[in-house]
């Protein structure tokens, strides 16, 4: 009951057609009750043909329920799922760009990589380009490192996930296919839920 | 066999090689009147001009409404929609003819009204360069429209056109727009006929009912002591007037209603308690918080029903009934959540709900209304002296009409007086913008009710400064010949927004001093007869010369200036905080 009201990081997946202008119907959808998208990404899924958008908002379950049934609202949009961090397998990458002098004559480059797992992508004389892929705190952890040797360039990814308990999309979508729905595409996972989601 | 019979289909179309070309712009109107469209709202410009030619040679199958703006157009078509039942068509033009459908767009989403509007856009290839009359209006309208698309060619037209109708008219209907370029409509695709759209495999409109839920609200139902029904335009929407009536009937619930609700049951039905919200009776608000089980159909908890959510009818279980899950837990939490079309689920609950009757708690409605009769119904209804009151003209419309005329209302105290003293005996009579509040509304939708119910007697109940909002479609009329009745409840201020200054800012009327023009001499200047009248020995005959009146006519009643809306539930108040004076 108090995590409910408690804000926190939630992953929302959301299954969509590939389609102009969909981006922008979603963003709205968040922009609209003035809610911050912390990291928003597009890709193909599983199944082809079918989009997925990965979403990171801050909010309380509460908000993060109604903002998934207004996107599964959307005539072009599938599915929704919400999770939390512990519910999902995720990752960002982030790239590094620092001068290769400075990087050759202080760091032991060798070590960098072990302790923060990173590779290098490019080196050139004039500067190099190392990657590393995790969560936020590594990421970060090495941008903090890398500040000391004159970081020039910085980038983070949005983040990807992968949700634990799904199935992925394929019988899914078999099922929204037909006229007739199948239990599947019909479900609604609030409504199913209804013991834990509507008392009060 | 059957493998073999499609081979020689197809090997049969291949060498007819004949397939129909058609231009853009035919390929739409064939689709529209595939999808039983009769009437046009619209108003043509550079961009849309293909089609506007195109439309030439179809004057005999679709009626095209010339209205003098394109809001106009969109009221019209939400009009029309509404007492039709049937989808609204509206053209416009790009850039400005675009833009100006925004409010019709926004009005129409927020009341669920099913409309699709085509809109001209410039050539594919100027897109994106600032060409003139260019707007973005896929991106202006994402967000007032259930769905819009972008068609840039001709090919796309037919299956974009079905969509848009399967869309507007299915689940929670409302708008949905087309933005053609003119490319699009200029070029030749292939025409193998127009196939309507009934599935779109992203899009689940009909939703699978759960009979879990059914039993339960059925259980809480048997149960209750003191149950409660709410309903809204759901009602309406789903074609379920029949199927409600037997529900309450049965279970012998009062049921008190919305103003998008309103006529879904007669205004007379004994079981009819009367209207919610902010400028509802007194009952249904008051013991909306003392019922234990409440029963919603088909509504969606605005604000202006509920007042302040955090005392909202929390000592009672909530049954809600709507076909957009979107809708449940959204204001109020629902211990039930029956998730669908009411017109299946209100059956499959009536057979599972006990008949009952609930005569004490009946009574405690009634005993609320005698005393809401006793203190504001009244004086505002049968003033014996002083001037003109809005609640009086409507109480003598009633007796003139019978209840059995389309009353469409403007915004504002005039609205909220007639939605609360019209009289209704059917459904689809009560046409109000309501989510919106859009000034200006009530006469295009007036003319569109009228196309809609062409056997309706049409009477607009305006203020005077709504009908300075959208008054050129007195073109409209004139041009099209439609016979409305324009009544204007002329007050001499914009009187709702005076009625908060003088109960919330001290009486300080800041800019609610509205004067107006010669209404009645406006209205000749467009052929179309009226008449002034500030007396009250005037009213029943000019109400009747009105009605009578072959043809559109236009009654300007002038109504004491300072009169208040009463009850009210103040803004930030509890529903039990209603205010009755
Ligand atoms: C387009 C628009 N602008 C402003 C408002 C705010 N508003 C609500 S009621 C009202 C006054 C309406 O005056 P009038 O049409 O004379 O009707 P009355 O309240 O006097 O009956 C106003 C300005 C609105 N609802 N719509
Ligand atoms: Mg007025």
């Amino acid at each position: 009951m108090e995590s409910k009201l408690e804000k926190k990081e939630f992953n929302i997946t959301v299954y969509t057609e590939n389609q102009v202008g969909l981006l922008s119907r979603i963003a709205i959808i968040f922009s609209r009750r003035k809610l911050n998208i912390e990291s928003l990404n597009t890709s193909p899924s599983e199944v082809e043909s079918i989009h997925r958008f990965n979403i990171v908002i801050n909010e309380t379950e509460e908000v993060v329920r109604k903002v998934a049934r207004q996107l599964e609202k959307q005539v072009e949009v599938l599915k929704v799922y919400y999770n939390t961090n512990e519910d999902v397998i995720w990752q960002e990458l982030a790239l590094y760009k620092v001068p290769t002098e400075i990087i050759a004559e202080h760091v032991s480059v060798e070590r960098l990589l072990r302790e923060y797992g990173a590779r290098a992508v490019v080196i050139r004389k004039d500067y190099t380009v190392f990657e590393t892929t995790g969560h936020r705190e590594e990421t970060d952890a090495l941008v903090v490192v890398l500040q000391q040797y004159g970081l020039i360039e910085f980038v983070r990814s949005a983040r990807v996930a992968i949700i634990k308990a799904s199935d992925g999309f394929h019988t899914k979508l078999k099922q929204f296919e037909n006229r007739e729905p199948g239990e599947p595409a019909a479900e609604n996972e609030y409504l199913n839920n209804g013991d834990k989601v509507f008392t009060m | 066999m059957q493998q073999k019979d499609a081979l020689l289909m197809s090997s049969e179309e291949e060498t007819a090689t004949t397939v129909e070309q058609l231009k853009g712009s035919e390929i739409l109107l064939n689709g529209l009147i595939a999808e039983g469209v009769d009437t046009i709202f619209g108003y043509p410009g550079g961009a849309i001009m293909p089609i506007y030619d195109a439309l030439y040679d179809y004057q005999d199958q679709l009626k095209h409404i010339l209205v003098r703006h394109e809001q106009g157009a969109t009221h019209a078509a939400q009009g029309y929609a509404r007492t039709s039942g049937k989808v609204g068509v509206v053209f416009a033009t790009s850039g400005p003819g675009a833009t100006n459908l925004i409010t019709g767009l926004a009005d129409a989403q927020i009341d669920s009204t099913p409309m699709v509007c085509i809109t001209g856009q410039v050539f594919a290839h100027l897109l994106g360069t600032d060409a003139f009359q260019e707007t973005d209006v896929i991106n202006i309208t994402t967000p007032v429209t259930k769905w819009n698309y972008q068609v840039t060619d001709a090919s796309e037209i037919a299956e974009v056109l079905a969509k848009a109708f399967h869309i507007a008219k299915t689940g929670r209907p409302g708008p949905v727009l087309i933005d053609i370029t003119k490319n699009a409509q200029l070029q030749l695709a292939a025409y193998k006929g127009y196939q309507k759209c009934d599935h779109i495999r992203s899009y689940r409109p009909t939703p699978i009912i759960r009979n879990n839920y059914i039993e339960q609200a059925a259980a809480l139902i048997n149960d209750a002591k003191r149950p409660f029904v709410l309903f809204g335009q759901g009602v309406l929407l789903g074609n379920a007037e029949q199927e409600f009536k037997a529900f309450v009937e049965k279970t012998g619930i009062p049921a008190a209603w919305t103003i998008l609700g309103a006529g879904a049951i007669p205004t007379d039905h004994p079981l009819n308690v009367g209207m919610l919200g902010m400028h509802g009776n007194y009952g249904p608000n008051v013991l909306t918080n003392e019922c234990d089980v409440l029963i919603a159909i088909g509504m969606r908890f605005d604000d202006r029903v509920t007042g302040r959510l955090d005392k909202y009818a929390k000592q009672a279980k909530v049954i809600h009934l709507d076909i957009d899950p979107a809708e449940i837990d959204k204001n109020v939490k629902a211990h039930v959540p029956v998730w669908g079309d009411c017109k299946e689920t209100l059956p499959l609950l009536t057979v599972l709900v006990k008949e009952n009757k609930h005569e004490e708690w009946l009574a405690k409605f009634n005993n609320y209304s005698k005393e809401e009769f006793a203190q504001c119904i009244d004086a505002e209804i049968n003033p014996q002296s002083g001037e003109l009151t809005m609640g009086e003209v409507i109480n003598q419309l009633n007796q003139l009409t019978n209840g059995d005329a389309v009353i469409v209302t403007d915004v504002g105290q005039h609205q909220m007086v007639a939605c609360r003293y019209a009289k209704f005996n059917h459904t689809r009579s009560n046409i109000t913008s309501g989510g919106l509040g859009t000034m200006g509304f009530a006469l295009p939708a007036a003319i569109g009710a009228k196309f809609g119910a062409p056997n309706k007697t049409v009477v607009a109940v305006i203020g005077d400064g709504g009908f300075q909002m959208t008054l050129q479609e007195l073109g409209t009329i004139m041009q099209s010949g439609i016979d409305v009745k324009i009544m204007i409840l002329n007050n001499q201020f914009l009187g709702m927004v005076r009625q908060w200054q003088e109960l919330f800012h001290d009486r300080r009327y800041s800019f609610v001093d509205i004067t107006s023009p010669d209404f009645v001499a406006l209205a000749k200047s467009y052929y179309i007869d009226g008449k002034k009248i500030s007396e009250r020995t005037e009213l029943k005959d000019a109400l009747k010369t009105m009605l009578d009146h072959k043809g559109s006519y236009l009654l300007e009643v002038m109504v004491t200036k300072e009169n208040n809306v009463f009850p009210m539930v103040p803004q930030g108040c509890s529903v039990s905080e209603i205010r009755l004076k």
